[in-house]
């Protein structure tokens, strides 16, 4: 046997204080209202630091802060400046980007690999994309002279800290607008450590503000009057209850929610690419994706072929320290995500689904979930129906394109979907069927800051990423 | 001699291409005429019809939508006398006429201006197009009737959505005819369902239905319903459009707002590779 | 082998026959998705193998070297210093392992072959039909084999006959593994029996002498082809599948060699025999030559760890795997000096 030797990526790179303030008006603060709380590592389940809990006070400070900054310097300055800024905050991502890969690793779980290779290059590449809109907007297709909003409110998940918080500043700064932006409650230190990156950008005060805090603050904010644009990436149930809550505003919102996404993969697939696929669809940042490929429908007639394969595949797949350099799927990122994604296993279970992972030794502390995946599995099931946000997944099969399509487009959801076939003219017939804002033929998993993302139906509204991503930020 | 009695028309409902009657049987005496008076069942019924439409429409070329919205387009300018019968200005409905044209020919144009494709960094072919976001409910202005009412149908539909209309309350006769314009032009029936009566009525139905995907809450003039409403769509999600401002000037060049807040961008992406 | 793979096997020996029946047949075969296989190659290739597994693995790769020379200018005095640095890789370390062969020329075979004899190389291949692993080396004594390329290397452009001849003529002068070149016109021109039929010749050519087939994949030029290739050469009784000759621009990558390996753990799952794979041309470092090793681990497991599954064609690689090894003794960067230059 061919044993990898551990291979940890050195954390001393990173230099964690033991206590964090707001970023409010370009200084880290104490909250006035607020209290504090812990953040640890998922993977050990120590403490990395105490942070700041941010009260209704505090999100009046931050509100303030944004608006005064945006009426008074960010709003006023020339699109060419704003560029410059956000280019110098691209710059210090990538000389930075270890340290804040490491970071993320720690207080995300997600393997090193991952932050390395996936997250800090995408984080980076969005805001020299969105930098070079600043100057640009009256191209942009919006009008002559398009305006931004005003102040956004953005509130944030655990699944990719940074690169969330890429998605809602950067597009946000170069239309013009400030921001007070939330980071999830068990993934606030790389988004602290950004604001340090702002500070060292010179970023004028109150452009970024970040408030950490849990739901009651992230509430607080996109309530707050002063707040002319939400918007939210998260759970289905939390974006409906925002909706509500700017009802009979003003305030324009975006939403990217849950999805249950189809990787659908026919009989004349590319196989070994299709079961990539499959695996980097579900088992990619431990299957906490929106847009994971949750659901595998494969063709009936070569259905045991390709889950034999996939099996096979699995047991390849090394779940440990997120800092070992050879770890593919880390750590759940915590104790409340994993019961969750018991709870749901377990009813797969219950409902006769058959389980299966493959032998994977998990460490004791910290919270793990072996790759799962569940055959036999019903439309009718829940574990077909509910967004899991775990490395499990459920296999369906089918027998016709059309039964296909069906079965994709049979969820609330539609943020995205995978085809998986060698003949093109079929790709192009079921990517116009399908219902989900983002279409992966012969790939999945595929982000880029040129390319929109966002979903139809319960996974919300609006577009990141791209040209379309502006949209969400102008007065259109 | 005696003067010829006219044969006086019944307004009723349009839902699947057809002009049935309310199924609650009530009507309403409006411009006077009895005009029906649509019930939450016939808001669902025209739900029914109109996602039963979204298939073929939706799945219609861009061309043979825009040619059908012109053919329409034709229809109308005919109809011109009809409108001005009912109490429209002659500028409105000429002005109604020109702006369904002016969609009309969107119809094989939008997807280009407002989709495309992006240079990923990748081996990868990476394209956005626009695509309907399926069934629109919408809440027309009260006023200007026919003018108002084409504004928020033609932008809907012209992109391969299906609607159901809420019409003016206070002059609905405009929408039933524009409905008879419609059954005589080749749009499929179903695409667009036209309800008369009461919004407070048909317009929380339509918000709270979970096979509607967007509101157009355009014509709602009262903010406590505006609001009632919009949290009835967040139910599952429904993409809003919030209401007009009250000085809003329906003369002017709309631009393509109203019809890309209808619309979803799906972005496809697939390896280049030999 | 179960009952259902012994079918498979009848039944895909059967293809051989018909120019349709191989067509069908390859062509049947699941397409690759360049760009997948590209970054699965790409990420396999980013693992991190340090301190005690890369020790291992450099043991490992030195094993499954097959130390090549093939020049116009080989002489006996070059091949046989090459043969003795086989033998012996770092004189100065005792406990540093042989090469898994010596790959010359058929006129260099002899001089070769006096070199190895004496431990006990090129001496024969112990019994055990095709297919089936090379035997152990009996304690105490290395086996180093002998490899020579033949078929008209590297085009491959000669009769059939004189191909055979080569061939015959390199076993009898001792070579125990031969390393053919399959007709790369005839495939591409989709003439596949005729490919089929040529590597059968040759397999019997080589009696008991492995057999492995040289797809020359910088020349089929697609991914699709290169499986095709793959599953040609197996059904038609290759003992290894190879990815080059080192005599055209692109030689062996991290994907085709991906690809090939797919391909003989699918034909394995198939018919139940194993099939060796060799990438050779372009591995140069110890680094380049882990990743394979990771990518051989992942793709087709244990089963293919061995010098007998798989080998590097190699040359400059060895020495860089020396120094490596040392380092990793000594603590020490080494230079190349201090290692000999055959």
């Amino acid at each position: 046997m061919f044993e990898y030797a551990p291979a940890p990526e050195s954390r001393s790179v990173v230099d964690l204080k033991p206590s964090y303030g707001l970023f409010i008006d370009g200084k880290f603060v104490d909250p006035t209202d607020g209290g504090s709380f812990k953040s640890i590592n998922p993977a050990s389940e120590e403490v990395l630091a105490e942070v700041a809990e941010a009260g209704a006070q505090d999100v009046e400070r931050a509100v303030r802060a944004a608006r005064k900054a945006y009426d008074k310097v960010w709003g006023p300055m020339p699109g060419r400046d704003r560029a410059k800024y956000l280019y110098r905050i691209a710059r210090l991502i990538q000389e930075r980007s270890r340290e804040l890969a490491v970071l993320e690793s720690l207080d995300n779980g997600k393997p090193i690999r991952e932050s390395r290779d996936v997250d800090l290059p995408l984080v980076a590449a969005h805001f020299f994309y969105y930098a070079g809109w600043a100057d640009k907007l009256p191209h942009a297709g919006f009008g002559a002279n398009p305006r931004p909003i005003g102040v956004a409110a953005q509130v944030i998940p655990w699944n990719f800290p940074l690169l969330m918080l890429a998605w809602k500043i950067a597009p946000a700064l170069a239309a013009g607008n400030t921001v007070v932006l939330k980071p999830a409650e068990t993934t606030p230190l790389t988004a602290l450590l950004f604001a340090e990156i702002c500070q060292q950008a010179e970023l004028p005060a109150g452009v970024v503000n970040i408030l950490t805090g849990a739901g009651d603050t992230g509430r607080a904010l996109v309530e707050h009057p002063g707040v002319d644009k939400v918007a939210f990436t998260g759970s289905t149930d939390v974006g409906r209850a925002i909706a509500r809550s700017v009802a009979g505003t003003s305030k324009k919102l975006t939403l990217e929610l849950g999805g249950k996404a189809a990787n659908i993969v026919f009989d004349d697939a590319p196989i070994d690419q299709a079961v990539e696929g499959i695996v980097n669809g579900i088992f990619f940042n431990q299957g906490h994706v929106c847009c994971a490929g949750s659901r595998l429908l494969v063709q009936e007639n070569v259905a045991d072929r390709v889950l034999e394969s996939l099996k096979r595949r699995m047991a390849q797949l090394r779940v440990g320290d997120p800092l070992d350099k050879n770890t593919d799927v880390g750590a759940i990122n915590s104790a409340a995500q994993l019961e969750r994604i018991r709870e749901l296993s377990d009813a797969g279970s219950a409902e006769g689904a058959e389980r299966w992972s493959p032998p994977c030794d998990l460490p004791d502390r910290g919270f793990w979930f072996a790759p799962t995946i569940f055959t036999g599995v019903t439309q009718a099931h829940r574990i077909a129906r509910e967004e899991i946000f775990g490395p499990v997944l459920s296999v369906l099969t089918f027998r016709t394109p059309a039964e296909a399509v069906e079965k994709a487009n049979n969820t609330p959801y539609g943020l995205s979907a995978g085809i998986w076939t060698d003949k093109g003219s079929r790709i192009l017939w079921m990517a116009d069927r399908l219902r989900a804002g983002v279409v992966w033929a012969n790939t999945f998993n595929k982000f880029d800051p040129t390319s929109p993302f966002g979903g139809y139906k319960e996974s919300g509204y609006g577009r990141e990423g791209g040209r379309h991503g502006l949209e969400g930020y102008l007065n259109v | 001699m005696s003067e010829r009695v006219a044969v006086r028309k019944t307004y009723k409902l349009f839902i699947g291409g057809k002009f049935p009657r309310s199924e609650s049987g009530r009507s309403y005496l409006v411009q006077s005429s009895n005009v029906s008076l649509a019930s939450r069942k016939d808001a669902r019924d025209a739900v029914v019809a109109a996602r039963a439409a979204v298939k073929g429409w939706a799945g219609a070329t861009a061309y043979n939508r825009g040619q059908i919205l012109y053919r329409a387009a034709e229809m109308l300018e005919g109809r011109r006398e009809q409108f001005v019968a009912l109490g429209i200005p002659g500028d409105e409905v000429d002005a109604a006429v020109d702006r369904w044209v002016w969609y009309a020919g969107w119809a094989d144009k939008l997807a280009q201006v407002y989709g495309g494709a992006n240079p990923v960094a990748g081996p990868y072919f990476n394209i956005s197009a626009p695509e309907p976001t399926g069934v629109v409910a919408v809440v027309a202005p009260e006023r200007p009737a026919l003018l108002g009412l084409v504004s928020v149908i033609a932008p809907a539909i012209v992109t391969g959505n299906t609607v159901v209309v809420a019409a003016s309350a206070t002059e609905p006769l405009a929408a039933v005819t524009l409905a008879e314009v419609l059954a005589t032009s080749d749009l499929p029936g179903g695409v667009v369902n036209i309800l008369t009566g009461a919004i407070t009525e048909t317009a929380p139905t339509l918000a709270a239905h979970m096979d509607v995907n967007a509101i157009d809450l355009t014509g709602v003039t009262d903010a406590a319903l505006a609001t009632d409403l919009e949290v009835k769509a967040a139910e599952n999600l429904k993409r809003v459009l919030r209401p007009a401002p009250a000085d809003h000037d329906w003369t002017a060049d709309p631009g393509v707002a109203p019809m890309t807040a209808l619309l979803e961008t799906k972005t496809v992406w697939h390896p280049k590779g030999v | 082998m179960t009952a259902t793979t012994t079918s498979a096997r009848s039944e895909l020996s059967e293809l051989g026959r018909s120019e349709t029946a191989l067509r069908t047949f390859l062509h049947g075969l699941p397409g690759v998705d360049q760009v997948g296989a590209e970054q699965r190659a790409a990420q396999l290739g980013t693992r991190s193998i340090k301190t005690t597994a890369k020790a291992q693995a450099i043991d490992l790769a030195i094993r499954m070297v097959d130390l090549t020379t093939l020049e116009g200018a080989d002489t006996p005095g070059k091949v046989r210093a090459l043969a003795a640095k086989a033998l012996r890789p770092d004189p100065a370390d005792p406990s540093c392992p042989h090469v898994g062969a010596v790959c010359v020329y058929p006129a260099m075979v002899p001089y070769v072959a006096e070199v190895l004899r004496g431990s006990g190389a090129g001496s024969g291949r112990p019994p055990g039909g095709p297919g089936q692993p090379h035997g152990a080396a009996p304690a105490g004594l290395g086996i180093v084999h002998l490899a020579s390329v033949a078929t008209a290397f590297p085009s491959g452009q000669a009769p059939l006959e004189i191909k055979l001849a080569d061939t015959r003529a390199a076993v009898a002068a001792g070579a125990d593994e031969i390393d053919m070149v399959i007709n790369r016109g005839a495939f591409l021109a989709g003439r596949y029996k005729e490919v089929y039929d040529e590597i059968v010749a040759t397999k019997e050519a080589s009696g008991d002498a492995h057999l492995k087939v040289i797809l020359e994949t910088g020349e089929l030029a697609t991914y699709d082809n290169v499986r095709r290739a793959s599953w040609l050469a197996m059904l038609a009784g290759g003992d290894f599948i190879k990815t080059s000759t080192g005599k055209v621009p692109i030689a062996a990558t991290m994907p085709v060699s991906l690809v090939m390996l797919e391909a003989v753990r699918d034909f394995r799952e198939a018919t139940g025999r194993q099939v060796g794979v060799k990438p050779a041309g372009g591995i140069k470092t110890t680094k380049d030559a882990i990743k394979y090793l990771v990518m051989v681990n992942e793709t087709v497991g244990p089963d293919w760890l061995d010098p007998d599954w798989f080998r590097f064609g190699a040359s400059s690689l060895l020495n860089d795997l020396l120094m490596q090894r040392t380092k990793l003794t000594t603590g020490t960067y080494s230079g190349p000096d201090y290692f000999t230059l055959d």
